[in-house]
C-alpha cells in the first residue's frame, strides 16, 4: 500500500463543549471549552498548537449554522500558527480534516486544531426565520429558490424518496435508524435526547417531508466539538494511543450541484468510499463499527450501502430489526446517540464519539471487543468525505 | 392582483387565510436570464450546443460534451417526467398550503436536465414517480417562473 500522507497523522485528542438545546454560553465560549478540552486531551498545551482547521467558517448571519471562525478561536486562545483555513467549498464537514492532512504533510504545521461550532437551538428560539433558506444562500440557490424549499429536509427528500421508491425499503426498517439512536443516546450522559422511542413512537410522530418524519431528522443543538491533528512522530508521544487516520475519501467525481448530481438515490457517497477503500488494505468486513452521518436517518442508511456493509438496496434488510446496527451487533452504528438524539454537531461529534470508542472511554455505551477500526463518513447530496480511524 | 393559477389558494381548499409566502426570487444573470424570463412568451428557454445538440443546464456557454462554445438558449417542449419529488407536511412559515410538493423534473428531451419547481393544479397525494407533466408560469416581478402540472390537466 503506497505511502498516504493521511496515514501519518492521527488524532491526538478530542473535546466537546455541552450540549444543548439552549446554551449558558456564547458560540466562541463553546468553542474555547471544546478546543481547550481537546488540547489537554492530547496532553499539549496552546502554544503546540500550530494550526487551525474548521468547516464552514464564519458564516456572519443568524443562523447558528456557523458563527465561528478560525480567525476568532485564534485570537481567544491567542494562538501562533504556521497555517490555518476554514472555508464551507470541499469534501463535506470533512474537508477541514482533509486540508490539514496537506498541511501538516507540506510541513506547514504539526498539531491542528479542528473544530466544528453550532449554536442552531439558540438561534431558532431567537428566530426561526433566520434557519429557513433563503434566496442565494444554501442548497442549490438560487435554482431552488422560488420554490418554498425552506429547509434541507425539504430539499433532501427528494433523494430519500427517491431511494425509497427503487430499493423498496420499508418504514418501519428505516425507523430502526432513529429508534437504535435514541437507545445509544439513553446511554450517553451528553446526549440532548435520551429517551428511549418505540416504533409506535416513530409512526405516531409527524412527517416533515415525505418520506422524512421528525425522528428522522437530527436535532438543531448548540455545541462545540474538536480534535486535534498530529504528525505521527509527535503523536507517538503524546498521552493517548493514536487514532490513526487509515484512509480518506474526497473526491468529487460527480456533477457538484443539489439539483443535477448524478444518482439522486446514492448522491456522492459511492466514488467517495471507493476512494477511501482504495488507499488501505482495510476491507469492510475489518470495520468494528461505524459513525455515519446522520443529518437525516437516511443518510446513515445511503452510507451503510456505499461503504460496502451491505449490497446496493438491501440496508432495508440489513438494519432491519435494529439488532445488527445495535451495541451488540455485529456493526454498531452512530454509538453515541448520534445527531438525531445527541444533537446535529455536524460530523465532528460522529468523530469524537469514534475516538471516544477507540479510547474504551464510553461508559455504559463502550461496545464490547476493544473495537480498533471505525469507518466515519460526513455530508450529503452532492457532498460527502470517508475516513477509516485506526487504534492500533 | 389575481391569484396565478398555481397559488397555493387553489390548492387549499379555500382554508388560507393567511395570503401564501412570497416565492424567493432567484438572482438572475446574464446565464440564467432566458431560463427566467423566457415565461413572458410561454417558452421554457434552456441552453443547448448548437454543434452536438446537447442540452447545458444550469447554463453557461460551454458545452461539456464537444467543448463548443456555440451555446443558446432554445424552447423545449415543456414537458417532461417527475424524477423525484416529496411532499411538504410541514408549516415552515404562516400561509403555506397544508401540503405541497417540491420536485426534480426531467426535461423530456433529456433526462439529465433536472429542473427544481412545485407540481401545481393537482392533488399533492397523486403525484407519482414518472408522472408525465407540462410546464406553466407565474410571472414575480421580472422573472416568470417555471412551475410544472400533471400533462394530463
Amino acid at each position: 500500500m503506497a505511502s498516504y500522507p493521511e496515514k501519518n497523522v492521527a488524532i491526538t485528542g478530542v473535546g466537546m463543549s455541552e450540549v444543548s438545546r439552549g446554551a449558558t454560553k456564547s458560540p466562541l465560549e463553546l468553542t474555547v471549552d471544546a478546543a481547550m478540552e481537546a488540547i489537554n486531551d492530547a496532553g499539549l498545551k496552546r502554544a503546540d498548537i500550530d494550526g487551525i482547521a474548521t468547516w464552514p467558517g464564519n458564516r456572519g448571519d443568524a443562523s447558528g449554522f456557523s458563527s465561528v471562525g478560525t480567525h476568532d478561536i485564534q485570537d481567544a486562545l491567542r494562538l501562533k500558527l504556521g497555517w490555518y483555513a476554514g472555508g464551507v467549498e470541499g469534501p463535506g464537514q470533512y474537508a477541514a480534516v482533509f486540508n490539514a492532512v496537506g498541511a501538516i504533510a507540506a510541513g506547514l504545521c504539526r498539531n491542528v486544531l479542528i473544530f466544528r461550532t453550532m449554536y442552531e437551538a439558540t438561534a431558532r428560539k431567537t428566530s426561526f426565520a433566520n434557519s429557513l433558506i433563503k434566496p442565494g444562500r444554501q442548497v442549490g440557490a438560487p435554482w431552488f429558490a422560488p420554490y418554498w424549499g425552506y429547509a434541507a429536509a425539504l430539499n433532501q427528500a427528494l433523494y430519500f424518496n427517491k431511494y425509497a421508491h427503487e430499493s423498496g425499503i420499508k418504514p418501519e426498517q428505516v425507523a430502526q435508524i432513529a429508534i437504535n439512536q435514541r437507545r445509544n443516546a439513553s446511554l450517553n450522559p451528553n446526549a440532548v435526547y435520551r429517551t428511549p422511542i418505540t416504533l409506535d413512537d416513530y409512526f405516531n410522530s409527524p412527517i416533515i417531508a415525505t418520506p422524512l418524519r421528525i425522528y428522522d431528522c437530527d436535532v438543531p443543538c448548540d455545541g462545540a466539538t474538536a480534535i486535534i491533528l498530529s504528525r505521527m512522530d509527535v503523536a507517538k508521544d503524546l498521552k493517548n494511543p493514536p487514532v490513526r487516520i487509515e484512509a480518506v475519501g474526497s473526491s468529487m467525481q460527480y456533477r457538484n450541484s443539489w439539483a443535477q448530481l448524478d444518482a439522486l438515490d446514492t448522491q456522492a457517497q459511492p466514488k467517495v468510499a471507493e476512494m477511501m477503500w482504495s488507499r488501505t488494505d482495510l476491507k469492510p468486513k475489518d470495520v468494528d463499527m461505524a459513525q455515519l452521518y446522520d443529518g437525516f436517518s437516511f443518510h446513515t442508511i445511503n452510507w451503510i450501502e456505499n461503504f460496502g456493509f451491505c449490497k446496493r438496496y438491501e440496508a432495508g434488510d440489513f438494519i432491519e430489526g435494529g439488532k445488527r446496527i445495535s451495541l451488540e451487533g455485529e456493526l454498531p452504528v452512530n454509538t453515541g446517540g448520534g445527531a438525531l438524539s445527541g444533537g446535529r454537531l455536524h460530523a465532528y461529534g460522529a468523530v469524537h464519539e469514534a475516538c471516544t470508542q477507540l479510547w474504551g472511554r464510553a461508559g455504559d455505551r463502550q461496545v464490547k471487543g476493544d473495537p480498533k477500526v471505525v469507518a466515519t463518513s460526513t455530508a450529503g447530496g452532492p457532498l460527502a468525505g470517508a475516513m477509516l480511524l485506526v487504534r492500533d | 392582483m389575481t391569484p396565478p393559477s398555481g397559488d397555493a389558494r387553489s390548492q387549499n381548499s379555500g382554508q388560507a387565510t393567511v395570503p401564501p409566502p412570497e416565492r424567493a426570487l432567484p438572482y438572475v444573470d446574464m446565464d440564467s436570464k432566458a431560463f427566467w424570463t423566457g415565461g413572458e412568451r410561454g417558452e421554457l428557454l434552456i441552453y443547448r450546443c448548437q454543434e452536438c445538440a446537447y442540452y447545458v443546464h444550469p447554463p453557461v456557454r460551454f458545452c461539456p460534451k464537444c467543448e463548443s462554445r456555440k451555446v443558446e438558449p432554445e424552447a423545449v417542449s415543456g414537458k417532461g417526467y417527475v424524477t423525484s419529488f416529496t411532499v411538504n407536511h410541514k408549516k415552515w412559515v404562516p400561509g403555506l398550503p397544508d401540503r405541497y410538493v417540491l420536485a426534480l423534473v426531467s426535461i423530456a428531451e433529456q433526462d439529465d436536465v433536472r429542473l427544481v419547481c412545485n407540481i401545481l393544479n393537482c392533488d399533492p397525494e397523486s403525484v407519482t414517480m414518472g408522472m408525465p407533466v407540462k410546464v406553466l408560469f407565474e410571472q414575480h416581478e421580472d422573472v416568470w417562473v417555471p412551475f410544472f402540472e400533471p400533462e394530463a390537466n
